[in-house]
């Protein structure tokens, strides 16, 4: 038995060998594994092309449905020609990357990786594959310079059949639905509306203009800013919620009346 | 006899009034007229002090409503409807909304009065249904009940077709699509109704006249009828001890009734007031001018209407075209059968339960609703169908909320308002008779007394005791519901006379099956421990009874 054999033999030797063994691992890990800390050093120092970077993000994050250069799969639809502002909308509302497949899909908090940056490089590769409709400007979008009177009309006649006349949504058929537009940004409304999302149709420059968008925009937004001047708003959606109301709280409350009121009987001898 | 204590003032003022309109005779019969007291028996009066607040708050809203549908530009408070084009009725509901102080208020006091006047009616009228006491004499006074529900319902409509927004537009709509569906007559009625084409220029001022003079005028009318029929029938009382056909048991109107009936009118203000100022109902302001091209998703109506609106949605898209006429099946079903089943069967029931029952006699003491298992089924089982519709009328709201497939809600409802009433007939049906048992169980077996005896031979008993007196009354106060005597067929196989013939068979058999004793009070002795009626109420076991 030489001394090799010997150490091989050692008690302690099973875990210098484990140890030896993670420690290789870990450094062929750090060595070989895609670094995050560098391409955030790249995006804050503005010298990383944007499609390219884009292009990365998009083939971690969105290829395994829309097909690694967006040409679309059975499961997800070709990305080429949507646009930047269809992808902003999408992304920065929380609705991609679905979470899991159903009629519609909703609005949810963003991906962790998602911030300003990183949609600027995934809209940037997906309108550099085709083009079209591109993210609004803050001018186009600031409710501050519509005509709130003008967009309510146009909101009326346009959007309420789905949305309801507050935005509060409603249902479609077979579990699809008009989201409430409670959480919507401007920048997402006019969005929604130039790039027509899942079953939302697209209502393009020549059917409402720019201004008109914005003046529906300073509607919506105006409306959903308002205090109730009757009270709690129960939801703002009419007679659904005001027939429950009447019959718990103001048939209920009465019927306790009616019962405490007839609890007190005569005493004829007490 | 103490006159001579009155001051003179007082005693010469009421002599004077005595003497020429007998009040004094008037009111000593009437002021100790006895009121029975149940809890139940006030929910009429919910619908009552309600109508009192609807004209009060009415008469406030038209001295700033304009019935017109004239346009013009709003000139209003309300930023978001600045200069946009609408018609002067909602320009001034806008008004009384925002620039009339306290129309906010009262707009919204008025509005959930009328849904409380609603709801009070049926709760009451369910209550008169399940407790039968719609029996003779008050048949006349429940049919006067049934047209009350009704004109409130047309009241409601025209009501919230006033000011002229966009949901109450879709309701307008609708009423015009049952009109216009109508066979043969359908578009003369609609262009009568509108004064030409839909929406056309009439229809606002025309509901306003309808609204607030000649259905508020009947109300009145025949509410007084109703009222003054009761006070001349006397008010039915729950069965119990000393309460029998021939007397009533309760409290004087003076002083104690009238305290009550003074108090529940102010806890009933209470409420409308509180719903008024805490809860905003028809925010009219958000919904826009009417358009006849505009519509919006979660359009209902209000809830006295939704079974309308949910059995339109459940319908299938029928119709029959023949010979360039067409019928549209997929409107006037949904418009006028549930209408027609409910209210119709609302009116007949007491005489269909007549003609049933044989049963010709004047009934002034209750059922309680167990003791008549096939009319409370029957009565649950309509509970049932109008709530299928009711809900399915709120249908988008349901699936939106909670995340359902819109068409299921459709498919499933189509189902349940065959099936619901159905299983709700059987299941009420079963409880009552369990009730009935339970009852029959408390005279035979007495009350559990919470001490436990034990026997010499080991096993141990609770011991019963007889019921308390007044729970006996009340129970003891069943009564078999009454059916056609004779009715089984002699030796020959005759049937007795009147009883032949389909509709006569079909008689005796459904008079057997309503009428008769399911569970006779009796049946509860028999079986179990001895023990447990030998024990009574003696002097030792004072403190276990309470």
């Amino acid at each position: 038995m030489n001394r090799i054999t010997a150490g091989r033999r050692h008690p302690l030797a099973r875990y210098a060998v484990l140890l030896l063994a993670l420690g290789l691992v870990g450094g062929f890990y750090t060595l070989l594994a895609p670094s995050s800390e560098r391409a955030d050093a790249a995006i804050a120092s503005g010298r990383a092309d944007d499609v390219a970077e884009g292009k990365k993000l998009f083939q971690q994050s969105c290829s395994s449905c829309h097909g690694l250069n967006a040409e679309g799969t059975a499961q997800g639809p070709t990305l080429v020609g949507v646009g930047a502002a269809a992808v902003d909308f999408q992304v920065s509302s929380g609705r991609m990357p679905l979470a899991n497949p159903g009629a519609q899909a909703p609005r949810k908090p963003p991906a962790p990786w998602v911030n300003a940056d990183t949609v600027r490089q995934l809209s940037a590769y997906i309108q550099s594959l085709g083009g079209g409709p591109t993210v609004p400007t803050d001018e186009q979008v600031d409710p501050a310079k519509g005509d709130k009177a003008r967009g309510g009309e146009l909101f009326r006649a346009n959007c309420i059949q789905c949305h309801n006349f507050v935005g509060a949504g409603g249902a479609l058929t077979q579990g699809k639905y008009a989201p409430p537009l409670h959480e919507a940004s401007p920048k997402q409304i006019y969005e929604a509306m130039i790039t027509g999302p899942q079953a939302m149709p697209v209502f393009n420059d020549s059917i409402i203009t720019p201004d008109e968008k914005r003046d529906m925009i300073a509607y919506i937004v105006g409306v959903r800013e308002e205090p109730n001047p009757g009270g709690a708003g129960l939801g703002r959606i009419g007679p659904v919620t005001e027939g429950l109301v009447a019959w718990i709280a103001g048939i209920s409350l009465l019927v306790l009346a009616a019962i405490w009121i007839t609890a007190k009987k005569r005493q004829a001898h007490q | 006899m103490s006159t001579g204590n009155v001051p003179k003032p007082i005693a010469s003022t009421s002599s004077f009034l005595d003497d020429r309109l007998g009040a004094g005779n008037f009111l000593k019969r009437n002021l100790r007229k006895i009121f029975p007291d149940h809890w139940s028996f006030l929910l009429g009066e919910i619908a009552l002090y309600s109508f009192i607040i609807l004209l009060l708050t009415g008469t406030f809203l038209t001295f700033f409503f304009k019935p017109s549908m004239s346009h013009v530009a709003y000139e209003g408070s309300y930023e978001p409807l600045k200069g946009v084009m609408m018609s002067e009725a909602y320009a001034s509901a806008l008004g009384i909304s925002f620039d009339v102080r306290g129309g906010l208020l009262m707009r919204q006091m008025h509005h959930w009065a009328a849904l409380l006047f609603v709801a009070g009616m049926m709760v009451h009228a369910l209550r008169v249904f399940f407790t039968g006491a719609y029996r003779k004499p008050r048949e006349l006074n429940w049919l006067i009940g049934v047209g009350l529900l009704t004109l409130a319902l047309l009241e409601g409509l025209t009501g919230y077709s006033l000011p002229d927004d966009l949901l109450s537009g879709a309701g307008l709509r609708i009423t015009e699509g049952v009109a216009i569906s109508l066979p043969l007559v359908g578009t003369w009625i609609t262009f009568f109704l509108f004064g030409g084409e839909y929406p056309g220029e009439d229809v606002i001022s025309r509901f306003y006249s309808l609204h607030i003079l000649l259905i508020p005028g009947i109300l009145l009318g025949l509410i007084s009828a109703h009222m003054i029929l009761m006070w001349v029938q006397k008010h039915t009382q729950m069965p119990g001890k000393g309460r029998t056909n021939t007397n009533v048991v309760g409290a004087p109107f003076y002083p104690a009734f009238m305290a009550k009936a003074g108090a529940y009118f102010m806890f009933t203000f209470g409420v409308i007031a509180l719903l008024g100022t805490f809860a905003q109902i028809n925010p009219i302001w958000l919904f826009g001018p009417y358009t006849p091209a505009d519509i919006s998703a979660g359009s209902q109506p209000d809830f006295y209407m939704g079974f309308l609106e949910g059995s339109l949605r459940l319908m299938p898209a029928w119709e029959i075209n023949f010979l360039g006429f067409t019928l549209p099946l997929s409107v006037l079903i949904p418009a006028l059968v549930p209408m027609g089943v409910i209210m119709t069967g609302l009116a007949l029931y007491p005489f269909v339960e007549q003609w049933v029952t044989g049963d010709r006699s004047e009934h002034h003491v209750a059922d309680r609703p167990r003791n008549n298992p096939h009319r409370t089924s029957i009565g649950m089982s309509a509970i049932t169908f109008y709530g299928v519709l009711w809900l399915l009328g709120a249908n988008d709201e349901i699936a939106s909320i909670f995340h359902v497939s819109l068409n299921w809600t459709t498919y499933i409802g189509r189902v349940l308002i065959f099936l619901g009433p159905l299983v709700t007939y059987v299941i009420t049906y079963r409880i009552c008779l369990g009730l009935q048992r339970s009852d029959a169980a408390v005279i035979g077996h007495g009350v559990e007394s919470g001490v436990i005896k034990r026997l010499p031979h080991g096993e141990y008993i609770e011991v019963h005791v007889p019921p308390n007196e007044a729970i006996e009354a009340h129970v003891r106060g069943k009564a078999a519901v009454p059916m056609i005597a004779g009715t089984e067929t002699d030796e020959d196989g005759i049937p007795p006379k009147g009883m032949r013939g389909p509709l006569g068979r079909l008689r005796a058999k459904m008079s057997r099956a309503y009428g008769g004793e399911k569970v006779a009070l009796d049946e509860g002795h028999g079986h179990g421990h001895d023990e447990h009626a030998a024990v009574g109420p003696g002097k030792d076991d004072k403190s276990l009874t309470r």
